[in-house]
């Protein structure tokens, strides 16, 4: 019961909060409803008993990428109207994506009930009392290895690509030195000198 | 008690009645706590500047905070012309009801938990992350300058700590090797020499334990790590057009979050509700008196940063984070993964 009821919400919410993310006017607000979205979302996955997912979707895309998204969104000086205009231009486009997308959700669905995938098997089913987290490593760190530190150097180079692309070095900067600092000592700055009366300091 | 409710009112309302019940005798008592601990705050930053603090509401002036509450709960809620009404009202809101949550996974004793999940520590950095959402949506909702620079300065400052947390985290999880918080604490039973609990007396943790705990000062933005509201840079920060109960809700928040995260470095490091040391007599205390002396201790440590640490600078701030603590903590991850492979799980020492 109480199951039914959370599904028909978190679901509902996730509709709603993705067609507000689509026609929210204002590209905060459309940020904000596409994090509602991810929230109701990982709280399906929770229903279905993928917590350990359900926790990631929060812990990454709401709590680290959706905030440099709205970091990014509140910073741009966005002209609505302009934004507006070109939704009847590239409606075609997005009307077609969503075909493709549904068609493949549709036959990925199709084909596992009708028992065409065969991977369920092989892959060697966990019991249900295994945790979530368990399972996974013992599948990822195993059997898909390779996959997993293929896609770890995926991350690397985008990350590594994205700072060489817009790192620049500015000159003319004079950045703190923290460990020259803290190794200088009081003989290296100071000296303690008996001045004679008359005669100038030695600079 | 979930089972008594439910066989008076059946399954599903029995069990739904029972945690609503629980909810409210953990969220009732922390504001009481954090009202409390405000007042102590206080005490403690006056006596180490050598001053009386608050002493004038009731006895020692322990109603202070009380008397703050009913005066900001008669005043008004004044909404900025130009503040963005929907999202302004929303943002404290936010910030309290995430800093209540995390609460859900926090063992007070044995079996004293509402949710005894296995992603307890998982959803506990969930939590954490949401937070930094209350401050920026009022950063950007007030429109207006130093909020806004304050929710700037927020967003990268939480989301650059979470990853050295995350790194402390998965240290302490492969020691423990569960994500439930409760099998943590059980984990730390007898773990130094067989007789003293806790991860944090092991040598090879301990350095976790002092980042974790500097880490948690910058994820709660205490001091000095405070520069979302830097009062000689940026006034109040988020807070600059925030009145009455709107202002009060981001107060609540910020000490419920600054109380949640002492408890959790009690919880992975120092034992959470076992006794420091493994010795029977020290058991027949109440394990909630244990977990609630160490979650008092870290308190204090706060406090004592707060009334004694000059504020970074912030590219200090981000020096620290990314140059010092993120390489650190990722060597910690491959040093104590391969201590555990060698002694654990290979047998090559053990």
């Amino acid at each position: 019961m109480i199951q039914t009821i959370a599904f028909y919400l978190f679901a509902f919410m996730v509709v709603a909060a993705g067609i507000l993310t689509v026609t929210a006017r204002n590209p905060v607000h459309s940020v904000l409803w596409l994090i509602l979205a991810f929230f109701n979302a990982a709280g399906l996955m929770v229903l279905v008993g993928a917590e350990f997912i359900a926790m990631l979707l929060v812990i990454v895309y709401v709590g680290a990428v959706a905030v440099l998204f709205l970091f990014v969104v509140m910073m741009l000086d966005i002209d609505f109207t302009e934004l507006r205009s070109g939704v009847a231009r590239h409606a075609p486009f997005g009307v077609l994506l969503v075909l493709v997308l549904l068609a493949e959700i549709i036959f990925a669905t199709a084909a596992w009930n009708a028992g065409g995938i065969d991977m369920a098997r092989s892959a060697a089913p966990v019991p249900a009392e295994v945790p979530n987290i368990e399972a996974l490593g013992t599948v990822i760190y195993t059997r898909y290895l390779y996959i997993f530190e293929a896609a770890g150097l995926v991350l690397l180079v985008a990350m590594i690509g994205a700072i060489v692309l817009t790192h620049r070095a500015r000159g003319g900067t004079r950045p703190q030195n923290v460990s020259q600092q803290v190794k200088r000592r009081p003989e290296d700055a100071v000296r303690n000198i008996n001045q004679p009366v008359g005669q100038g300091v030695e600079l | 008690m979930t089972a008594w409710f439910q066989g008076v009112l059946g399954y599903g309302l029995g069990w739904f009645v029972a945690t609503l019940i629980l909810i409210l005798m953990i969220a009732l008592p922390l504001m009481l706590a954090v009202a409390m601990i405000i007042y102590a705050d206080r005490k403690i930053w006056a006596a180490m500047a050598l001053r009386r603090g608050p002493n004038v509401v009731g006895p020692f002036g322990l109603l202070q905070s009380f008397a703050d509450g009913l005066k900001v709960f008669l005043q008004e809620t004044i909404v900025p012309t130009a503040a963005n009404r929907g999202l302004f009202l929303l943002a404290p809101v936010i910030t309290f009801t995430i800093a209540l949550i995390g609460w859900a996974v926090i063992p007070f004793g044995p079996d004293m938990v509402l949710a005894d999940i296995n992603v307890g520590l998982l959803y506990i950095l969930a939590a954490s992350s949401l937070g930094v959402y209350g401050v920026i949506l009022a950063g950007w909702a007030s429109n207006s300058k130093y909020p806004f620079y304050s929710a700037i300065r927020a967003a990268a400052q939480m989301v650059s700590y979470e990853v050295s947390i995350g790194f402390v985290l998965i240290s302490v999880v492969l020691w423990a090797g569960t994500f439930n918080l409760s099998d943590i604490i059980e984990a730390q039973r007898a773990h130094v020499f067989g007789f003293i609990n806790g991860f944090g007396f092991n040598p090879l943790l301990f350095p976790m334990a002092v980042v974790f705990l500097i880490s948690a000062l910058a994820e709660t933005a205490r001091a000095p790590f405070d520069l979302t509201e830097a009062e000689s840079e940026i006034v109040a920060g988020y807070q600059t057009e925030y009145s009455s109960m709107a202002f009060a809700l981001f107060w609540l928040g910020e000490y419920g979050n600054v109380l949640l995260m002492c408890a959790l470095n009690a919880v992975l490091f120092w034992g959470g509700w076992l006794p420091p040391i493994d010795w029977a007599p020290l058991y027949a205390i109440p394990g909630i008196f244990w977990m609630f002396a160490k979650i008092l201790f870290f308190f204090f440590v706060f406090s004592w940063v707060k009334a004694t640490v000059p504020r970074y600078r912030y590219d200090q701030l981000m020096r620290l984070g990314w140059k010092i603590f993120l390489p650190l903590s990722l060597l910690w991850v491959f040093i104590v993964s391969g201590w555990l492979m060698l002694t654990r799980y290979s047998g090559v020492l053990s």
